[in-house]
């Protein structure tokens, strides 16, 4: 285990930390629902993930102490985003091309 | 623990959780955290195939998703929401008790973050009730349903829509289920008082699992409940 040793531990002293995100969740959630209903055109999901992200990162990073973790912890984690992104745009990649060739049966 | 004190390289003031390859506990619990981030990412991946599914669908039959997304009970998606993120918050107040090794106020907050969990369980036992009732379960007796836009019926793939979102918050809901199972778990070893300052480490990995299934969800609300909203 690398980084063990570190005065990391488990996110001490977060109390005041955890109610300003769990403020800051219900923000977001707020403006959330708000953009919804905004005519953005192709932004409207582009936003709403921009936000749900947002969200995620504060939770991962403070109610899941991954700010405090050691760095192996988070490139792992950072993997998980990696490969996800991997399934999705590569899949998508074939299926948004398929139309490109006329191909029969396809 | 015996055999950790015959190898002869643990302190003597080892604490009994301690497990003889671990050099203290520091390294034992960044093990477990590791281990469970570990398993976390096999669920990003689990999930992301149906997100996978998600996008591509959506991408290729746009009007029948936003139309069906129309249908879902904002109010209660929304409700959810606020309840599935107050019980992270409890959860988060969960683990730091448990750092503090106060036996009465970690079990008060983890039953709180469970009864938050059988709220969220139960509106969303009511959503899929409507569900049935309004003949938007996919299968037999799916009828399409109508566009509240044009009023017209909405394209035969609004089906699909609806497929995904029970599979979707279908395997949230058994991710809560299992974490509420998991909770219980954790009051009784609390109440037996095997946690303190020194181990906390179940709590801690339960709290990522519970703020994970938050994090899911903090993705499929916008995703299954507002991606038509700005068409009415």
């Amino acid at each position: 285990m690398s980084g063990h040793g570190s005065n990391s531990g488990s996110g001490h002293g977060g109390l005041g930390a955890y109610f300003v995100v769990f403020t800051a969740l219900m923000v977001f959630t707020g403006l959330t629902l708000w953009a919804a209903y905004q005519h953005l055109g192709i932004w409207n999901t582009p936003v709403a993930l921009g936000i749900a992200t947002a969200k995620a990162v504060m939770v991962a990073l403070i109610f899941m102490h991954l700010r405090s973790s050691p760095k192996l912890t988070v490139i792992v984690v950072s993997t998980s985003v990696v490969f996800l992104a991997f399934l999705i745009l590569i899949t998508l990649s074939d299926y948004l091309s398929r139309p490109w060739l006329p191909i029969y049966g396809k | 623990m015996a055999d950790a004190h015959a190898t002869g390289h643990v302190a003597h003031d080892a604490p009994p959780q301690l497990r003889h390859h671990f050099v203290d506990m520091e390294a034992q619990r960044e093990a477990s955290a590791l281990g469970m981030w570990i398993f976390l990412v096999t669920e990003v991946l689990f999930f992301g195939g149906m997100f996978t599914a998600y996008v591509i669908y959506r991408a290729q039959y746009t009007r029948a998703f936003e139309g069906a997304s129309n249908l879902l009970d904002l109010k209660l998606g929304a409700f959810n929401t606020v309840v599935l993120i107050l019980s992270s918050l409890t959860m988060a107040l969960a683990v730091w008790a448990g750092q503090q090794g106060r036996k009465n106020l970690i079990i008060a907050f983890l039953l709180a973050t469970m009864l938050l969990g059988g709220v969220f369980l139960g509106v969303k036992a009511i959503e899929y009730t409507q569900k049935f009732q309004h003949h938007e379960v996919p299968g037999p007796h799916f009828v399409v349903p109508m566009d509240e836009e044009t009023h017209q019926p909405l394209p035969r793939q609004s089906e699909m829509f609806f497929s995904l979102y029970f599979c979707m918050t279908g395997l949230h809901a058994l991710h809560m289920v299992i974490g509420i199972g998991l909770l219980l778990w954790l009051v009784l070893r609390a109440q037996r008082g095997e946690f303190s300052v020194g181990y906390n480490t179940p709590v801690d990995m339960v709290g990522l699992y519970w703020h994970f299934v938050d994090i899911v969800w903090i993705y499929l609300f916008p995703l299954l409940y507002l991606l038509g909203r700005h068409t009415l």
